[in-house]
């Protein structure tokens, strides 16, 4: 649904170059909510003004619903009647909301409306039935100013659908709220997600809302992507950083005569009962020393860390059984899990990635 | 001199400075409205990033600035005399007026219109909006308070600028006050000038701000 090849904005001030996207390649595939997260200044906010091109990129191009909109631009700075035409069809809203203090709640929802020179009657008859969409009808004669973040930000959704866009970007649409109004916004993006299939790109800063509402997540780092893919797919990726920003575990060995290892759960496995089934098989004691569950896009993943008493040598069948159950074992201590017990028993791949991050 | 002398001399006055203001403030208005927003949108940054013409413009708002207003008075005669016909009287003072007050209501355009938050420029570009449509819809409603507020200082400004007018051949309250008052050493006659040109002001503020507050209230307060 939106594609973006090479997608680079380099920004100018008193001669010196700031690079804030370099070569960005983002596929968002349609009616999924993808999430972009990142630290500020990682360019997810250039990012995302790229996509409907608020920000004119350097060079790359976006393809949104089949359209190349680079190609609408043109070369002037002024957006040309295509250009305009383009985003009318993708919605957006904004961290700080952006609703004009001088319209009603109603008059703001029209906006779009009147941009696309619908008559009155119809605009408002949209407009209140997108409020009602969003819980706000009682709302639609309140000025902004009388109404809650969370309110405010219902008003901004129901503004961005007014053109019956197929895509919605979200630029940090629940940072400026608190997190039971974050939860509820979230609750209504999904849900329009699902009654519209409505395809939504996100940025954020807050592993919380990946966590709540994508099915799909790019990590960024300064201007760039350094993962992406489908959430279970990344937290099913040995070593994947953003897996583990997701589901953070720590915890240290009580000792030296000890293994730990983090077991991700994810598909069917997560419904098993495999940690007491495993303390029974084979009748150890195991230490838990961290957890992460959750439950993402109605599945229950996580991540947890677990110690088993003895060295590696000695745990190599217990963890063969974790992984007979579809589990992904990751040996924490880079020294333990030494090579030897590699080949056995992780993909060749992700055994690499993992002792890439022990060298770290 | 006696009030019944007086009377007719200060209504007619006050009538001419009324005609003067009114219509100096609305040929003001329809040059400095446009001529602010231009400043903003040519400006570095702005939708229609014009350097040449921002400089330009800004230079010659800033000439007009500048110019004490009774230098400009008499530099216009010509123009003025080409527009209206002659330069004497109160129909004829309208042109510098007007002249005097658009840049500087142009540069209080221009402040008002920056203070609108660009969050909301970039809600209407996401919309598909035009910059016919971000001016009309978002830059003008946005900062209506400010403009109220910037229309009512004109005013104000042109009330003094018509009794400057008196000087140089125009009509009005400064004019009598002029010749009754001063050259006629005529006290009680400028006193009460004085005083109709003190009420004059102080009621274009109070009608200005409460316009203000009206326009400001749906804003910002919970009802």
């Amino acid at each position: 649904m939106i594609t973006t090849t090479g997608l680079t904005k380099v920004y100018e001030s008193r001669g010196r170059k700031v690079t804030a996207l370099d070569g960005v390649d983002l596929h968002v595939r349609e009616g999924e909510v993808f999430g972009v997260i990142g630290q500020s200044g990682a360019g997810k906010s250039s990012l995302i003004r790229c996509v409907n091109l608020l920000e004119r990129p350097t060079s790359g191009t976006v393809t949104v619903a089949g359209q190349d909109l680079t190609a609408l631009a043109g070369r002037g700075r002024r957006a040309t009647k295509e250009l305009r035409e383009a985003r009318s069809r993708v919605g957006m809203v904004f961290q700080h909301f952006n609703l004009l203090s001088s319209r009603t709640v109603e008059d703001n929802v029209e906006l779009p409306l009147e941009i696309l020179g619908i008559s009155g009657a119809e605009r408002s008859r949209k407009a209140l039935e997108l409020l009602d969409l969003v819980g706000l009808a009682d709302k639609a004669k309140a000025y902004p100013a009388q109404l809650s973040g969370g309110q405010k930000q219902r008003v901004g959704i129901a503004r961005a659908l007014a053109g019956d866009p197929k895509v919605l970007l979200s630029d940090e649409a629940t940072s400026a709220l608190d997190p039971e109004t974050t939860r509820s916004i979230l609750q209504l993006l999904r849900d329009l997600n699902q009654q519209l299939g409505l395809t939504v790109l996100l940025i954020t800063h807050e592993m919380d809302v990946v966590k709540t509402i994508c099915d799909s997540a790019a990590l960024m780092k300064k201007g760039k992507i350094i993962e992406s893919g489908t959430v279970s797919g990344l937290l099913a990726t040995p070593g994947s950083e953003l897996a583990r920003e997701l589901f953070p575990v720590d915890g240290e060995a009580s000792g030296p005569e000890s293994t730990v290892i983090d077991v991700t759960f994810h598909g069917e496995a997560a419904t098993q009962p495999v940690i007491s089934q495993l303390s029974r098989t084979y009748n150890i004691d195991i230490s838990i020393l961290g957890a992460a569950m959750d439950t993402v896009a109605g599945k229950q993943i996580g991540r947890m860390r677990i110690e088993l008493p003895g060295r590696y040598e000695d745990n190599v069948v217990p963890v063969g059984f974790l992984r007979e159950q579809g589990l992904q074992i990751d040996i924490v201590d880079p020294d333990e899990a030494a090579a030897p017990a590699e080949p056995v028993a992780l993909p060749a791949q992700g055994g690499a990635a993992l002792l890439e991050e022990g060298a770290k | 001199m006696t009030w019944s002398e007086m009377q007719p001399l200060l209504s007619q006055g006050t009538l001419d400075t009324l005609y003067m203001v009114l219509w100096s403030t609305l040929v003001t208005v329809a040059g400095g409205l446009p001529l602010g927003v231009l400043l903003v949108l040519t400006d570095k940054g702005g939708l229609l990033q014009n350097t040449p013409v921002n400089k330009v413009v800004g230079v010659i708002v800033n000439i007009g600035r500048s110019l004490p207003f009774i230098i400009l008075l008499i530099a216009l005669i010509p123009f003025t005399t080409l527009v209206v016909g002659t330069f004497i009287g109160p129909t004829a003072m309208i042109v510098p007026l007007a002249v005097g007050a658009i840049p500087f209501f142009a540069r209080l355009v221009e402040t008002a219109i920056r203070e609108v938050d660009h969050g909301l420029v970039e809600a209407v570009q996401s919309m598909g909006g035009s910059i016919a449509t971000i001016v009309r819809k978002v830059l003008l409603p946005q900062a209506l308070p400010s403009l109220v507020s910037a229309v009512t200082t004109t005013v104000i400004v042109l009330v003094g600028y018509s009794a400057m007018a008196g000087a140089v051949g125009g009509e009005g309250l400064g004019s009598k006050a002029v010749t009754y008052g001063f050259q006629r050493f005529e006290t009680q006659f400028m006193l009460i000038t004085v005083v109709i040109l003190v009420g004059m002001v102080t009621a274009v503020q109070l009608v200005g701000d409460g316009a203000v507050r009206l326009l400001a209230r749906r804003g910002r307060t919970a009802s």
